[in-house]
């Protein structure tokens, strides 16, 4: 965006400003429990959105009354009440505590294990937000602003997007998932109340990592999050979405949309680490999170997606890419770790539609405790997908005799220029591959976290640098206990 | 009697069965007719096969004659037995029946008989093949038995909007080793339909082979459900060749129920035309230390369709299961499509599972090798299709099938294995 002018760099900041200090006042505002029209235009109005906007909503409200909660995945669980859920000032109700001693231990000691520190372990519980710490965030944050700001490089929250520049949002919004996609993505575009807006002019490559993480107030995720990242022509950007540190929150339902747009030439790569809370150790609690996430490539593009999914209670979760444009390219890289009762019904979708499209598929299941985890991927080549090619493969590991890892890909294919590969495995860690580590001195623990990194390290050498030695020693925390 | 449209069509010209079946599985059997739709592309199940084409055709059932079968006999074995529409045919079978082993034919059986544990209950092709039975057989072998020959057991469809209900059970006795051979053909008529089931047990120690050819037209419907039941120590071998048919589904639903099983699904699918082949099959490890090993091939070529769905379940405590399976495809033309689903639903830890699926088309690289040898573009393909499906041919032990699938495949597609 080459109009994208101080002035309105600085409008931005003193939003973001605002809003932080608006947190407080929004959280008081509580709509009422249920889900109407007219709690929609209670969201849209309280959120000072154009009237299209509220209309979109409203049209999707309709879409999602007709629609029927999906019951396919291999995942079983009662069924959110949509009615018992308040649907405004959902996304700002993370677990506060009141003071640092509060914090339960387990919580403590995991963010020691993560490397953590103790500013920022203060800061994801929530308790004494520090005012230094604040003003040390909000000076990060504006240096970056200033920097992206020079490239002309939009990111900013969801609203203000919607606020500053319409015209994008509008344009982009549910051109890759639209309302009738499916239930869950019919409610979040009905109720969303906020999340990320990216967009990279023509020609730049975005100079940093964008992360959530970074950007002012926007440490806590909501409810119903949505985010639309657009790459015009012959850009580039990194994009991180989560946290390893882990997420306590009251919400147990959460149906974010995700939507990213890759012009001609243009590159998005999306890392994701989720840690949500995944119920205890008798499988009670934890957060339910069905996201839709789907990329749009056009031609001479590519989008890539990495994943490393070790929390909620049910992972329902699909990262697409729809080949659009010739030469274009799709990956998916991921790792699902399932403990105790967790469940996780992952994989991916490629599109196949324009000639020369190359995805790649490449996931990591392991399996502990009594969790079930399963894959489910389609791959669809089109009639016109000349010289398509795709190659899969789903591994599972087994560290108990409770657990359960499925594999169901699913394999379309019109046209004969097309080459396919799938290959899945199944097994548990090999007898003498512990034995080896214990013949070396290392123990029996350390060697299964040993093996499992190894296991998972084509993956983890996807993510950002930071990420991937966070995420490392999150998947020994994950699995913590499952020996034996 | 309600006239949905999507129900299979209950009219005046079918007869219900006069085989002495039990009221009971009867009695089920036409409530499942009456009450369930023909499955369309909503069951995950039928997703991509669409039968509701069976739905419009008004079927009936009449005996039919043929004067020369010899086209029809795969195997010159002394044992073979015919039936046509799903009729005995007294003429064409053999009189002669090998020690050890007790063939009787359905319609022939006095007492009454009671569907066997392994029906799948609720399914609208298995209950209109009960309630509409025509003949079948009922194999048992004696325990011990090792038979030196195949049984070959012959399906033969003649005439117009015929659908045939055919049944055949067969009893492995235990330490018993025997052989056998399926052949479905059709020899004239169009819209013609053959449903067929069976239920096989493998007892103890038993060793039990089926190679099954599925040449009918282009012009007919074929739905095949095998169930099995594999007791421990047994060993099972299927190859499924399908060659014809406008519409094939094969359902096989093996139950491994005992421990130190083998399981052997082979099969090869070549289409031309608008043909559309299903394979279905899964394989349930109820028990610990079992093998299975499954490979489908195809080709396809003009406006074909294939459909190949595989599943793998490895029970809770079943440990030790080595279980694979495999599925490669090859296109030839344009419009040829595959749709392959390979699964794995597993519960147990210590196990060595892994599928894997592949689709492409015949290597340029390697036509071009052959044409540079002076091989013409054509036989440059055939040879490489051949080689294609010689691991799955590879598994038919009785050279008498082999040689006879070359002669269709020959006949059909002018390909020279």
């Amino acid at each position: 965006m080459a109009n994208y002018t101080e002035d309105q760099l600085a409008q931005d900041l003193k939003n973001q400003e605002y809003k932080f200090g608006f947190t407080t006042d929004i959280k008081s505002d509580k709509a009422p429990k249920g889900l109407t029209e007219d709690i929609i235009k209670l969201i849209s109005s309280k959120k000072q959105e154009p009237e299209w906007l509220l209309q979109n909503r409203l049209k999707a409200f309709k879409i999602w009354k007709s629609m029927e909660n999906p019951n396919w995945a291999h995942v079983k669980f009662t069924e959110p009440k949509f009615q018992d859920i308040s649907y405004y000032a959902a996304p700002k109700q993370s677990k506060k505590y009141e003071s640092w001693e509060d914090v339960e231990p387990e919580m403590k000691e995991t963010m020691k294990k993560l490397g953590i520190s103790l500013e920022e372990q203060k800061r994801i519980t929530g308790t004494n937000v520090a005012v230094d710490f604040v003003m040390d965030s909000v000076s990060v944050a504006t240096s970056f602003q200033s920097k992206l700001k020079e490239l002309g490089i939009i990111f900013c929250s969801f609203s203000e997007a919607v606020k500053e520049h319409p015209n994008l949002v509008k344009r982009y919004m549910g051109s890759v998932v639209p309302p009738s996609d499916n239930f869950y993505a019919a409610l979040n575009s009905a109720v969303f109340t906020d999340g990320s807006f990216c967009y990279i002019p023509k020609g730049v490559k975005c100079p940093m990592e964008l992360s959530t993480y970074f950007r002012i107030n926007e440490g806590e995720t909501g409810q119903f999050e949505r985010t639309l990242v657009i790459a015009d022509e012959d850009s580039y950007v990194s994009y991180l979405e989560g946290c390893t540190a882990p997420q306590r929150d009251e919400n147990q339902l959460h149906a974010a949309v995700v939507e990213l747009i890759a012009m001609e030439n243009a590159e998005i790569k999306y890392s994701t680490v989720q840690n949500w809370y995944p119920g205890d150790k008798n499988g009670l609690g934890g957060i339910f999170n069905f996201v839709t996430k789907r990329g749009l490539c056009e031609k001479n593009s590519k989008i890539s997606w990495t994943q490393v999914e070790t929390g909620s209670a049910v992972t329902w979760k699909y990262p697409s890419c729809i080949l659009k444009g010739d030469n274009s390219i799709g990956e998916f890289y991921s790792v699902a770790v399932t403990n105790n009762f967790q469940q996780a019904d992952t994989g991916t979708k490629m599109i196949h539609l324009g000639k020369n499209t190359k995805s790649t598929i490449i996931s990591k299941g392991i399996s502990a405790g009594k969790s079930n985890n399963s894959y489910r991927g389609l791959v669809q080549i089109h009639k016109n997908a000349k010289n398509a090619r795709n190659f899969s493969q789903c591994d599972s590991l087994l560290m108990s005799d409770e657990c359960g890892a499925h594999t169901f890909p699913y394999i379309e294919c019109k046209n004969k220029n097309a080459k396919i590969e799938h290959e899945a495995t199944t097994s548990k860690i090999g007898e003498d591959q512990i034995f080896y580590c214990l013949q070396r001195g290392i123990t029996e623990e350390k060697a299964i976290s040993l093996i499992v990194n190894g296991y998972c390290k084509e993956i983890l050498n996807k993510l950002p640098m930071e990420f991937a030695v966070e995420a490392q020693k999150l998947l020994t925390i994950s699995l913590e206990g499952s020996v034996g | 009697m309600t006239e949905q449209k999507n129900n299979f069509n209950l009219n005046s010209l079918l007869k219900e069965t006069a085989i002495n079946i039990n009221k009971e599985d009867k009695k089920n059997a036409i409530s499942v007719i009456k009450n369930t739709p023909l499955p369309n592309s909503k069951i995950e199940n039928w997703k991509y096969t669409r039968v509701s084409k069976l739905g419009n055709i008004n079927f009936e059932n009449n005996k039919a004659n043929i004067d020369n079968i010899s086209r029809y006999i795969i195997d010159d074995t002394k044992y073979s037995f015919i039936f046509i529409n799903g009729h005995f045919s007294n003429i064409h079978s053999s009189k002669k029946i090998p020690v050890g082993v007790e063939i009787k034919v359905l319609s022939k059986k006095n007492n009454e008989f009671v569907n066997s544990s392994l029906k799948i209950k609720g399914e609208i092709f298995n209950a209109i093949n009960t309630f509409y039975l025509n003949d079948g057989l009922l194999i048992d072998i004696k325990p011990g038995t090792k038979l030196e020959k195949p049984i070959q057991i012959i399906h033969i469809l003649k005439g117009d909007n015929i659908i045939s209900n055919f049944k055949v059970i067969i009893n492995a006795g235990e330490s018993s080793n025997s052989s056998f051979i399926q052949g479905f053909f059709c020899d004239s008529g169009n819209n013609n339909f053959c449903n067929s089931t069976s239920e096989i047990q493998v007892a103890k120690n038993a060793k039990l082979n089926i190679d099954k050819i599925q040449s009918e037209s282009e012009q007919s419907f074929h739905i095949n459900t095998e169930q099995v039941k594999q007791e421990q120590e047994s060993i099972f071998k299927i190859n499924t060749f399908t060659l014809n048919g406008r519409i094939v589904r094969n359902n096989l639903n093996i139950h491994v129920n005992g421990q130190n099983c083998e399981t052997h699904l082979n099969g090869a699918y070549v289409l031309k035309n608008n043909q559309h082949v299903d394979n279905h099959s899964i394989v349930d490890h109820k028990v610990e230390n079992c093998i299975s090993h499954e490979l489908y091939k195809g080709v396809m070529d003009d406006n074909s369709t294939a459909v190949f769905n595989g599943k793998v379940f490895v029970r809770k405590n079943a440990q030790k299961i080595n279980a694979f399976q495999s599925n490669k495809n090859i296109l030839l033309s344009d419009n040829a499509s595959i749709n392959s689903k390979p699964e794995l639903e597993i519960y147990a830890d210590d196990v060595k599972c892994s599928h894997g699926s592949t689709i492409g088309e015949l290597d340029q690289n390697s036509i071009f090798y052959l044409k540079t040898r002076g091989l013409s573009d054509k036989s440059a393909r055939n040879i490489l299709i051949s080689a294609f499906f010689q691991d799955v041919i590879n598994n038919i032990e009785n050279q008498n099938i082999k040689g006879y699938i070359s002669q269709l495949l020959n006949d059909r597609f002018e390909w020279n294995f």
